[in-house]
């Protein structure tokens, strides 16, 4: 099975500031590292990879230091890298980034499966997934906690919704997220390190791509962010002091009105 | 144009601040050539300047315009359905809708797409719709992308709605998105607020990002429809008004755009997750400080009381104690209910994300350090196993149960 695996790179922390005078997030001296439900991606393909095998291929689009989010999926058990990175794709919205991502999965050869996370945890979209498979017509399931059962033609997956979740089957080759339920993500070893170091990372850049230029980068992505802006910290109230009793009558005194 | 400093390449020498005519440049803090865009000429002094390569003159490139946009009228609501029956998410979005179309002058659509759907036709319209676009079949009872998304393509290309809004569900994102690139729209997701920019007339989007410790507003100008997926229990649904009618728009295609590659075999709803913590107006939750699995029942007993959901910390789900469904955070569900117990969670930025728009935040801690007495609305200093039976008893007199 040749499953593609999508990650980004995110900062560590989700506590960024805004530079007052600039409008524009700080992000020097944040930690990258890769988006946390990426990681349940990567551990699926790998699973997959060592069940039924074949290979498992990481990509993603970002600045040239994204490179260290490929190595460390090669550490933990992907055979190869890619990494989609040029200029012109600076400045991408979602839709020109899966129009992009869905070139560069093209470029990279036949594929059974591509996994992504359920969203990231900088944006917090969840449409490049969906982006992609849209892109590349493929059949996709979002929200996978579980894969039942696969084959060469065919995968059953449980998509989490809000009260339960679907058993779905769906023809290969296709593409699903995943969230943090399907998996616990392992710990490269040290052979998984030692290989990440020398493993080939392909560039792809949009000479690369076979892309229309109109649909990527600024020109190709229709959303604009306008303002950002620090929502109001949420102020703290008031300590309810006493015996245990009496707090809990002050307690349903002050809130019984929202109760109903 | 405009003056790019390659950050990379860029050492901080500072020659580029000595050359230039108009102190455009300073190198900052971080050791970096910054152009302050308001003086800048565009010289290009500094590039020549530049021992590293580190500077350029790039070209900004211009934003693509969708032909036709001003076709486009009126505000649309996908009117989610599961199991045949509307969800609360497609009354709060119809409320809203029909709020931004009084500043735009226009008409509230709904979509809704199932099976024997009729008996709800009504409801839809006393809660703000002036049309409902009805497309029934009995294979699209159920959702499932492909279908939904196809239709939902055909019936935008027909009627070119200006304004597509539909609930930041598992549903709604997953179609939403396939129909935003299909139709070439620019989608702003998780909205918490909407509004229309009175001189242009376009959709005004802010959202939370970064686990929502930033807020961007976010427009899409030259395309259309401007779609949005906004988040369940932050709009408010209109006082119903039996006295509205609405016009029944019943539209049909060709059956092959209601196949679907993907076969739903089975839909599991699972008991613990019956009180749904997205829906629930108030939730108990608790954290690590429970100290173990068995005294979840004095949270379940409380909830029982209050007609609460129960949830969760991250910690207490990766102890084994409750299940994922259940987390809220970062990595969970995000819910905004109005009444939040916080019992025995420190409040870690990661689990604050996930409930801090929380109307009323009740924090119960044997610590006065923990941070979540700084963002509680009432907190009280206790242990848990005390104080939870205390209030339960407290609010079962109060509410003579
Ligand atoms: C990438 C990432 C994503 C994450 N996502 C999430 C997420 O989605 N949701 C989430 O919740 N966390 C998330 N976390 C974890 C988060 O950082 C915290 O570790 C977690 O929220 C802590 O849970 P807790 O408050 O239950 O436990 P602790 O931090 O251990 O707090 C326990 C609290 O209970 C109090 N206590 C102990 N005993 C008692 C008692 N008898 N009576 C009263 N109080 C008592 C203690 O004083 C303490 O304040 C994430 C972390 C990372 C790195
Ligand atoms: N720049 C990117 N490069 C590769 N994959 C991405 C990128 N952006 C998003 N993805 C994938 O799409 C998922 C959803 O991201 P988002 O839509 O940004 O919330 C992520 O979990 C990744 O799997």
């Amino acid at each position: 099975m040749n499953i593609i695996v999508c990650i980004k790179q995110v900062p560590e922390t989700t506590e960024v500031r805004i530079n007052p005078e600039t409008n524009t997030l700080i992000r020097d001296g944040v930690k990258s590292i890769i988006n946390p439900f990426d990681m349940y991606a990567i551990e699926e393909a790998v699973r997959l990879k060592e069940r039924f095998g074949g290979k498992v291929s990481v990509v993603t689009m970002g600045p040239p230091q994204a490179e260290c989010a490929l190595r460390e999926a090669i550490s933990m058990g992907a055979d190869d890298g890619f990494l989609v990175c040029d200029r012109a794709f600076a400045g991408s919205d979602t839709w020109a980034t899966s129009y992009t991502l869905a070139g560069a999965i093209r470029k990279m050869g036949a594929f059974d499966l591509i996994i992504c996370g359920k969203q990231a945890s900088d944006g917090d979209t969840a449409q490049v997934g969906p982006g992609i498979a849209t892109h590349l017509d493929i059949p996709q399931v979002t929200y996978v906690k579980k894969i039942e059962e696969a084959g060469e033609k065919l995968m059953r997956v449980e998509r989490m919704l809000e009260e339960g979740f679907e058993i779905i089957e769906t023809p290969l080759p296709a593409l699903i997220t995943v969230v943090k339920e399907i998996n616990d993500p392992r710990i490269p070893s040290l052979k998984g390190m030692m290989r990440a170091k020398s493993a080939k990372i392909t560039m792809l850049g949009q000479k690369d791509l076979n892309l229309d230029t109109t649909q990527i980068g600024l020109c190709g992505s229709p959303t604009q962010v306008v303002k950002i802006f620090t929502p109001p910290q949420r102020q703290g109230g008031q300590m309810l002091q006493g015996e245990t009793a009496e707090v809990a009558k002050q307690l349903v005194g002050l809130i019984k009105d929202e109760v109903n | 144009m405009a003056i790019k400093i390659i950050l990379d390449k860029c050492t901080g020498c500072s020659l580029c601040v000595k050359t230039c005519p108009f102190g455009a440049i300073k190198v900052n803090a971080s050791r970096k050539a910054e152009v302050d865009a308001v003086k800048c000429t565009l010289c290009g002094a500094c590039v020549d300047a530049c021992k590293f390569k580190a500077i350029e003159l790039v070209k900004t490139q211009e934003r693509c315009v969708m032909p036709g946009i001003e076709n486009y009228k009126g505000i649309w609501v996908f009117i989610e359905q599961k199991k045949g029956k509307v969800q609360s998410v497609a009354y709060e979005l119809l409320g809203k809708a029909h709020e931004l179309a009084g500043k735009l002058g226009c008409q509230v659509s709904g979509v809704l797409i199932g099976h024997g759907m009729d008996d709800q036709l009504d409801e839809l319209f006393w809660h703000g719709a002036d049309n409902i676009y009805l497309v029934e079949a009995p294979e699209l009872a159920n959702f499932q992308d492909e279908p939904y998304t196809n239709i939902l393509v055909e019936l935008i290309k027909k009627h070119k709605p200006e304004i597509m809004l539909c609930g930041a569900t598992a549903i709604g994102r997953s179609l939403i998105s396939r129909v935003a690139i299909t139709v070439n729209a620019g989608l702003t997701a998780d909205c918490t607020s909407l509004d229309i920019d009175p001189k242009r007339k376009i959709l005004l989007q802010t959202r939370p990002a970064f686990g929502g410790n930033i807020m961007a507003t976010i427009i899409s100008p030259n395309h259309r429809p401007q779609m949005s997926t906004v988040r369940h229990k932050v709009m408010q649904p209109m006082a119903p008004d039996k006295h509205r009618k609405g016009k029944v728009i019943r539209e049909t295609f060709p059956s092959s755009l209601y196949v679907s590659r993907t076969r739903l075999l089975d839909i599991v709803e699972e008991v613990e997750s019956l009180v749904n913590i997205a829906e629930a107006d108030i939730i108990v939750s608790g954290g690590r400080g429970m100290g173990a699995k068995e005294n979840f029942k004095i949270l379940e007993e409380l909830a029982h009381v209050l007609g609460a959901a129960v949830g969760s910390s991250r910690a207490s789900v990766d102890a084994g104690w409750m299940p994922y469904s259940h987390q809220v955070g970062q990595t969970g569900r995000t819910v905004a209910p109005k009444i939040y117990f916080a019992c025995g969670i420190s409040g870690q930025i990661q689990h604050l994300v996930g409930m801090q728009s929380s109307k009323i935040i009740v924090a119960v801690n044997k610590d006065p350090e923990a941070p979540i007495f700084k963002i509680a609305t009432y907190g009280i200093l206790g242990d848990v196993m005390e104080v939870v039976p205390a209030l339960t008893k407290a609010f079962k007199q109060a509410l003579n149960k």
